[in-house]
């Protein structure tokens, strides 16, 4: 990414008012935003068109700015991801959205055959730019078809970006750059924090974002850059590396058992911000890395890896994962699966007392 | 229908009562290797008999043509009927001449593939009127997404055949840079989208970009190819709902070449009804045409073109035809259909049949068509030549090292920066040099 980039970036958020909007709203702000901008970005998918969206991140955008860009499309995730391969070989610049990201399977062949390999193949003749959102994770009562959080599945896909926010600040900057960008990116909105931060304490009130600093979104354009860690949170004790919903809740529960760790959003997981991530376990020596995944191959074992291979002279313990069981998403025992501050709070008791 | 398999373990149907017992259909051809074959019972109709319906007509006003066969050129070599294009003499010479070279290069790759110059290739023998026609009643800057037997397409398009030979070489000159397995091409500047190998993937594609070239306003239209196995695939089914929710601008091919690797078209479901009749299930136009009649093939999708660019919407074609060679160079039919097929294929042989035509109408003769022959061998000869001075596949040739890396993503992320050094490394510590080969 260009350092114009990430100036642009902090002269806008320097200049912010005090307008505050939920996450939905950020979204719906990007992708109002880039179909005023440019005249090749059309939207389509499962109930966006009139209806605005079951999320309502698209409410509006179609009475605004037309049928022909913002569409309604029949519920075929194959179809919808295929004909976005095609716009787009044509010159167009599709966001479609994946209603959830559970759904996104039957349109796995298009991403990862097709979308992923298009450049490649044909020696740049072709590509893909397309930006798939879609709602992931758990935590709101989904089961298991509307909960799972399957980004793993994509950053083992060479062609692919994935990208996570976990702000509504980050979603709207994050989203742009992601529409703007020449490859195909797989943009998963953390759907439990749509309406507000969540601490993981499911049974304390919910916090709306107009409480959360980061709930402050510039109006007009502005972009993060792909592959840009956030550092959420500078510490000495420990590095916590997490993303979406999660980055709330480790939060929430270092802030509450008084750890002074640092904690960074990865934000983009491909590419990664490595150097972000070497900094940080150079400089406090402990890590843990928390995601709502199932475990086993999750990008946790790929961070890991990651540090181990990299830092490992700096390190003090082992790397720490906090997951997702290795089971479909419960419904009546959602936050027995869940990551919450438990299983947070003995990895970080664990990982302080080696 | 074949005798019924039944159940081999009565005691698994347990607990049925007195219910029938029920039994799995598992398709079977009627002929296999060594077996006389009798294509009598293939209903190819009479050649002008079929209707030609207006370019706007409503789907469902023209059901019977999903059924029968468009055919155009008779046994008497004549061109009969109202789907009768009336090319000129010139234009037709043209399309046998595209499809002359067609053959010749089919065998002369083929021939480079037992040779040891690549590792693959696929043949469209048999099949050449179902690209080549189609591809020239099209515009030339209407897309297509062909599937992998479209050779005909880039030939009747001009693209050069050096370039087909340097990617099936995977050679330095090769454009695709050695990435794709041969002949899976891509030329943006012919309008020929890049090949996939996984099958059907590129319907929706294609139905897609006719969406965005109706939402821009734009007068092009798109056009796919599959072939008749591959239409099981979700992402056929997919792309004719979208067509047809969308009136898109796109014609669907399949090409029913009755084999799909080993397993014949009822596998794909043929044993039930036609490839066509998928088309009036969407509410879309379909045309089910003789694939061996090159005038028929034109006709035809000059029909669904003049429709799809009149905003008349999408229509579904298919082209019954047979697959006289084997799959691939991987492929050996003789271990599973009978060798008699060929011979007996009732709709003959679509070069012959063109070939014949011209001469019935005073405007060819065998000498000039022999002299034409001779003239593609040696230009595909030549042009082989040629390419094999920017290499063969594993002797070398091919792009420098560090290509392998790019075109993952716009820019080189860390990661693949990383394991390009390596590559390298490794490359320098067998060989003492990055391109050992120059």
């Amino acid at each position: 990414m260009s350092p114009e980039s990430s100036s642009v970036t902090e002269t806008a958020v320097e200049a912010a008012t005090e307008r505050r909007l939920n996450m939905i709203e950020a979204i719906n702000e990007a992708l109002d935003i880039m179909l005023a901008r440019d005249p090749d970005v059309i939207i389509m998918g499962e109930d966006v068109g009139y209806f605005g969206g079951v999320f309502r991140a698209t409410a509006g955008l179609q009475a605004k700015h037309g049928k022909t860009r913002v569409f309604d499309t029949p519920i075929s995730e194959c179809g919808i991801i295929g004909v976005a391969v095609g716009m787009g070989a044509y010159g167009l610049r599709p966001v479609p959205e994946i209603q959830f990201a559970d759904y996104i399977y039957p349109g796995l062949d298009q991403l990862i055959s097709e979308a992923a390999r298009l450049r490649y193949r044909s020696a740049g003749d072709y590509i893909a730019p397309l930006t798939v959102r879609s709602p992931f994770g758990g935590g709101i009562f989904g089961g298991q078809t509307h909960s799972q959080s399957p980004e793993a599945l994509f950053t083992h896909v060479s062609g692919l970006k994935t990208v996570i926010p976990s702000t509504p600040h980050d979603a709207k900057g994050l989203l742009i750059a992601a529409i703007e960008d020449n490859d195909p990116v797989i943009f998963f909105e953390p759907k439990r924090i749509y309406n507000g931060p969540f601490s993981g304490f499911y049974d304390k009130p919910v916090e709306p974002w107009k409480k959360h600093p980061d709930s402050i979104v510039p109006e007009g354009y502005y972009r993060i850059p792909l592959g840009k860690a956030r550092t959420v949170r500078e510490g000495e004790a420990m590095t916590i590396l997490a993303y979406g919903t999660m980055v709330h809740v480790v939060e929430a529960v270092a802030r509450e058992k008084g750890v002074d760790a640092e904690i960074l959003d990865l934000r983009t997981l491909v590419p990664l911000d490595i150097e972000a991530i070497e900094a940080s376990v150079e400089k406090t020596g402990r890590c843990m890395i928390v995601h709502e995944a199932t475990r086993t191959s999750g990008f946790g074992a790929e961070l890991s890896a990651l540090v181990t291979e990299r830092c490992f002279y700096h390190l003090e313990a082992p790397v720490e994962r906090v997951t997702g069981f290795d089971t479909p998403y419960p419904h009546s025992l959602e936050w027995a699966y869940f990551p919450g501050p438990v299983r947070i709070g003995e990895a970080i008791d664990k990982l302080l007392s080696e | 229908m074949a005798e019924e398999a039944q159940p081999a373990n009565l005691a698994a149907s347990g607990g049925k009562a007195n219910r029938p017992a029920l039994a799995l259909h598992v398709p079977e051809p009627k002929y296999r290797p060594g077996d006389t074959v009798d294509f009598s019972d293939i209903d190819i109709g009479k050649a002008g008999a079929q209707p030609r319906p207006d370019e706007s007509a409503h789907p469902s006003e023209m059901g019977e043509l999903a059924y029968s066969l468009i055919r155009v050129l008779g046994e008497d070599n004549q061109a009969h009927g109202p789907w009768n294009p009336r090319l000129d003499a010139d234009t037709l010479r043209a399309m046998l001449g595209h499809m002359a070279m067609v053959r010749a290069f089919d065998e002369r790759m083929f021939r480079g593939q037992r040779q040891g110059k690549t590792s693959f290739y696929m043949k469209c023998t048999g099949e050449e009127a179902t690209s080549i026609a189609p591809a020239m009643a099209l515009a030339s800057d209407d897309m297509v997404f062909p599937s992998y037997r479209q050779q005909g397409i880039l030939i009747a398009r001009g693209y050069p055949l050096i370039e087909m030979i340097n990617q099936i070489y995977s050679n330095k000159a090769d454009k695709l840079k050695g990435r794709q397995l041969p002949i899976m091409y891509s030329s943006r500047e012919h309008s020929f989208f890049s090949i996939s190998g996984n099958l059907a993937t590129q319907c929706p594609q294609a139905v897609g970009w006719a969406m965005a070239s109706a939402c821009r306003g734009d007068s092009r239209i798109a056009a796919s190819w599959v072939g008749e196995g591959s239409t099981a695939e979700g992402d056929f089914h997919s792309a004719c709902t979208f067509a047809a929710v969308y009136n898109a601008p796109v014609i669907l091919n399949v090409v029913n070449n009755q084999w799909a690797i080993s397993s014949f078209s009822g596998f794909a479901g043929a044993e039930r009804t036609t490839f066509a009749a998928r088309g009036l299930g969407y509410g879309i136009a379909a045309l089910r045409v003789d694939g061996n009649d090159a005038l028929a093939c034109y006709a035809a999708a000059q029909w669904a073109a003049n429709r799809a660019r009149g905003n008349h919407g999408p229509t579904l074609i298919e082209y019954f035809t047979y697959r006289a060679e084997g799959h691939s160079t991987s492929d050996d039919p003789s271990g599973y259909r009978s060798a008699q097929e060929r011979e007996e294929w009732p709709l003959g042989d679509p070069v012959m049949r063109l070939k014949n035509h011209l001469i019935a109408s005073g405007e060819w003769d065998e000498e000039r068509q022999a002299a034409m022959d001779l003239a593609c061998a040696e230009k595909v000869k030549e042009t082989t030549k040629e390419a094999e001075k920017n290499g063969i596949l594993g002797h070398g040739l091919h792009h420098p090292f560090h290509t392998m890396f790019e075109d993952v993503y716009e820019e080189l992320p860390w990661h693949l920066e990383e394991q390009a050094e390596q590559a390298i490394r490794e490359r320098i510590t067998k060989f003492g040099s990055e391109r050992p080969f120059g």
